[in-house]
C-alpha cells in the first residue's frame, strides 16, 4: 500500500484511540480531507521544484510505533547541550519518555502537546493558538494537523524569563524498520518573556526515518525568542520541517538552522508579523557531502509597517550533494518602512555539487528598504595560497576557510555552550584538528 | 641559500618570465626592482610556490634542493616565508590561532613536538612587542578590518613568529606611513642574521634607506636586466627605469 493511502486508512484507527467529540475533531478531519486531496508534493509544483520526496516516500514506515521503546541516557547523553538543570521535552519513536524528559509546571509550562491537547484547564489556550498560524492548506502541513497529538507544548508566562535553553529532541531508534513520525509543537511566549529553544531530530540507527514535523510559535508584545534547530542526523534520516512564526509588536524572533545531516531535509520557515516593529532574524549553516540534500524554503511576511527581517543562510556544498534555497519576501501595501535583508552565499566544493537558489521579493509597499545578495563560488585561491604559505596544508587551509565562511551565522548564536558545540560538530564535519578549538 | 636558474614561468599561456638567475647567499639583503608589469610579484609568487603560475623551464634551489615541485605548505615547511603584497582576510579565526596553526604545522612537519603553550605565549608576547603590536590586536580576526598598515605589520609580525630561513617581502613598504614603515623595518633587521636571507620587492628607494640591501637587481620584461649594489637603487629612484632601457637596445 502506498504511503498516502496508508495514512488515510490509518486515520480512522488514530481518531479512534483519542475523542472524537472533541472539537478537534473537526480540525483533524478536515486537514486529512485537504491531504487527501493534494497528497505528497511533487516536484511538478514550484515550491518543490528542487526537491523531489518520491525515493524517501517509497519506505513502508510504520505510522505509529508498535511498542514504548527506552533507551538509556549513556546512550543519548551527547545529544543533549546540558545535562542537568534544564528543562528538556524528549520523545522516543514519537512517544514522549518521561524518563528521559525534564518538564515543568512550574512558573512556566514546559511539557506534552498530547496532554495540552486533551486536558480541558488547556482548552483555553488550545482554542486559542493551535493550529492558528500553521498553513490550513499545505499539503504536509495538514497531513501533520490530522495526526497531531504529540510534541512539546512550551507556554512562558508574561515577563518571565527562562535563564536556560529548553531542549525538544525526537530521538529514533530503529527498533521499527522505518518509521514515520509527525510531531507537533506548540510555543507561545508571552508579552516581555525571553526563551531560548533548542530542537533536535535524532535517529540511533540506520533503519529509514521520515520526520515531517510542524511547530508553532506565537511571539508576544516585546517578547525574545531563540529557536535553534540542530539538523545533524543520520543520512538514513529524513525530516520535513514546517515552522510557523506569529510574532506582534516589537518581538524579537531568531531561528537559526544548523544542517549538517540527514539524507532529505526540507525546511519550511513561516514568519508572519502582526503589529509594528518587530524584529525576525533567520539563519542558517549547511554544510553537507555525499548525496544529501537540503532544501530552505523561507517566507517573512510583512505585512505591519516599521519591521525589519534579517536573513543569512551559509551553504557549504561537497560530493553531489544538493542544496536549495528559496527565499520569498512579501511586502504588503500597509508595510511601510520595512526594513528587509537577505543574503545567501554558497560554496561548491565539487563539479558534482549542484546549488539552487532563488531570491524572491515581492513588493507592493513604496517606502520600503530591501536587498538581496546571493553568491555562488568556490573557495578563494588566494586564501588558500595564503594559508598554504603560511605552511598550512590544503585540507586544514580549506576548513579554516569553510570556517571563516560561516563565521558570521556562528557568531550571532548567543548560546556560548551551543556555539562552542557548533563549531565542533563543523570541524568534525571538515574532518580537521586545527589545534585549537574554533 | 636560494638560487634560481634559468626560470621561465606563464599564466594562461602568456610568458611572464623569461629566464630569471638569481643567487642569494646566507646573510645577504636583495632588493629586486622595476617597473610596474615587469614580474616582480609573479617570481615572489613562483618561489612561494603559487599554482596559478605554470614553470615552463628552470630551477629553484634551497639550500641546494629543487623546491620547484613541492607544493606551498612544503615551502614553508622548508623556511620560505612570503609576506603577502594583498594580505587574505580571515574571519572568526585569530590572528593568535592562525599563528599556533602554523607553527604546529610546521613543527609537525619537520618531525618535532607541539610547541607547548606557554612557550607559544612567550613567543608571542616577544615578537608583538618587537613589531609595537597591541595585545588586543592579536585576538581580532586575521586581517579582518585591518588598515593596510595594520595588515603589512602583521605580515613582518607573523614573519617574526615563523623565523623563516628565505623571506620575501613584496611590496611590504606599499600603505605603510612614515612610522609604520620604520617600525616593519626595524622588526625585518632585528630578524636578519647570517643564517637567513631577504629578498626585497619594491617600486621605491625609501624602503632600502631602513632595509640596506647587499644587491639591488632590476627586473623587466620577465628579465633581470641589471645587478648592481645599494647605489643602484638611488640611481633609479632618480632617473627612472628608462636609461636602463636605452642601454638594453
Amino acid at each position: 500500500m502506498e504511503l498516502k493511502e496508508k495514512l488515510i486508512s490509518s486515520f480512522m484507527a488514530f481518531e479512534e484511540q483519542i475523542d472524537v467529540h472533541s472539537e478537534l475533531h473537526d480540525v483533524r478531519t478536515s486537514a486529512i480531507k485537504n491531504f487527501e486531496n493534494k497528497g505528497f508534493p511533487t516536484k511538478k509544483e514550484e515550491a518543490w521544484k528542487y526537491t523531489s520526496l518520491n525515493a524517501i516516500l517509497k519506505n513502508d514506515y510504520s505510522v505509529f510505533p508498535k511498542h514504548e521503546n527506552a533507551i538509556e541516557f549513556a546512550e543519548v547523553k551527547k545529544y543533549f547541550l546540558h545535562e542537568i538543570d534544564t528543562h528538556k521535552v524528549i520523545f522516543v519513536d514519537g512517544k514522549f519518555s518521561s524518563f528521559l524528559s525534564a518538564t515543568t509546571h512550574d512558573g512556566v509550562d514546559v511539557c506534552l502537546m498530547s496532554s495540552a491537547l486533551n486536558k480541558p484547564k488547556y482548552k483555553m489556550i488550545i482554542d486559542e493558538y493551535f493550529n492558528k498560524i500553521a498553513s490550513k492548506d499545505e499539503t504536509l502541513t495538514t497531513l501533520n494537523t490530522a495526526f497531531a497529538n504529540e510534541g512539546a507544548y512550551i507556554n512562558i508566562p508574561k515577563s518571565k524569563v527562562v535563564e536556560k535553553p529548553i531542549e525538544i529532541i525526537y530521538f529514533s531508534t530503529g527498533v521499527e524498520n522505518a518509521l514515520m513520525v509527525q510531531p507537533r509543537n506548540l510555543v507561545i511566549v508571552g508579552e516581555n518573556a525571553h526563551v531560548q529553544i533548542i530542537e533536535r531530530h535524532q535517529s540511533l540507527n540506520e533503519n529509514p526515518v521520515l520526520t515531517n514535523s510542524v511547530t508553532e510559535i506565537f511571539a508576544q508584545k516585546r517578547a525574545i525568542v531563540d529557536y535553534y534547530k540542530i539538523q545533524n542526523d543520520l543520512q538514513s534520516a529524513n525530516l520535513i520541517d514546517n515552522t510557523y512564526i506569529s510574532q506582534k509588536q516589537e518581538s524579537n524572533v531568531s531561528v537559526h538552522t544548523f544542517s549538517f545531516g540527514g539524507n532529505i531535509t526540507r525546511n519550511n520557515l513561516n514568519f508572519y508579523h502582526f503589529g509594528e516593529r518587530i524584529d525576525s532574524t533567520l539563519k542558517g549553516i549547511t554544510i553537507i557531502g555525499d548525496k544529501q540534500h537540503v532544501d530552505h524554503y523561507t517566507l517573512v511576511n510583512h505585512a505591519t509597517p516599521n519591521c525589519e527581517s534579517h536573513q543569512n543562510y551559509k551553504t557549504i556544498l561537497g560530493d553531489s550533494s544538493t542544496g536549495v534555497f528559496n527565499g520569498k519576501i512579501f511586502v504588503e501595501k500597509e508595510a511601510q518602512k520595512t526594513d528587509a535583508f537577505q543574503q545567501n552565499n554558497n560554496i561548491l566544493l565539487s563539479d558534482k555539487a549542484t546549488i539552487n537558489a532563488k531570491p524572491q521579493l515581492e513588493i507592493f509597499a513604496d517606502d520600503v528598504k530591501c536587498s538581496h545578495g546571493c553568491t555562488i563560488g568556490q573557495l578563494d585561491e588566494n586564501a588558500m595560497f595564503y594559508m598554504q604559505q603560511r605552511g598550512i596544508p590544503k585540507k586544514e587551509a580549506k576548513a579554516l576557510l569553510m570556517y571563516a565562511f560561516s563565521n558570521e551565522v556562528i557568531e550571532s548564536i548567543k548560546i556560548p555552550e551551543l556555539k562552542q558545540r557548533i563549531t565542533k560538530i563543523i570541524a568534525m564535519k571538515l574532518g580537521v584538528n586545527l589545534g585549537f578549538d574554533l | 641559500m636560494l638560487e634560481i636558474n634559468n626560470l621561465h614561468a606563464s599564466v594562461e599561456d602568456k610568458g611572464i618570465l623569461k629566464g630569471i638567475n638569481l643567487k642569494v647567499n646566507a646573510g645577504e639583503v636583495h632588493a629586486i626592482m622595476g617597473p610596474n608589469g615587469a614580474g616582480k610579484s609573479t617570481l615572489a609568487s613562483i618561489i612561494a610556490g603559487n599554482e596559478n603560475y605554470e614553470v615552463s623551464e628552470g630551477e629553484i634551489l634551497l639550500e641546494g634542493e629543487d623546491i620547484s615541485e613541492l607544493a606551498p605548505e612544503e615551502r614553508a615547511h622548508k623556511g620560505v616565508f612570503l609576506s603577502f603584497q594583498y594580505p587574505v582576510e580571515i574571519p572568526g579565526v585569530s590572528v593568535t590561532n592562525f599563528m599556533k596553526t602554523a607553527i604546529n604545522e610546521s613543527r609537525k612537519a619537520n618531525g618535532k613536538e607541539e610547541m607547548p603553550a606557554n612557550e607559544m605565549l612567550k613567543l608571542i608576547r616577544e615578537k608583538s612587542e618587537l613589531l609595537e603590536i597591541d595585545r588586543k590586536f592579536l585576538s581580532r580576526s586575521l586581517n579582518e578590518g585591518f588598515s593596510g598598515g595594520e595588515k603589512k605589520r602583521n605580515e613582518i609580525f607573523q614573519m617574526a613568529m615563523l623565523e623563516p630561513k628565505l623571506a620575501i617581502l613584496d611590496e611590504t613598504d606599499s600603505g605603510l606611513d612614515i612610522d609604520a614603515l620604520r617600525i616593519v623595518a626595524n622588526g625585518v633587521n632585528k630578524l636578519k642574521s647570517q643564517d637567513n636571507a631577504v629578498v626585497v620587492i619594491t617600486h621605491y628607494q625609501r624602503l632600502l634607506d631602513y632595509i640596506v640591501p647587499d644587491f639591488v637587481h632590476v627586473l623587466m620584461d620577465g628579465k633581470i636586466v641589471k645587478s648592481g649594489t645599494k647605489e643602484l637603487a638611488y640611481e633609479l629612484e632618480e632617473k627612472g627605469y628608462d636609461w636602463i632601457k636605452a642601454e638594453m637596445v
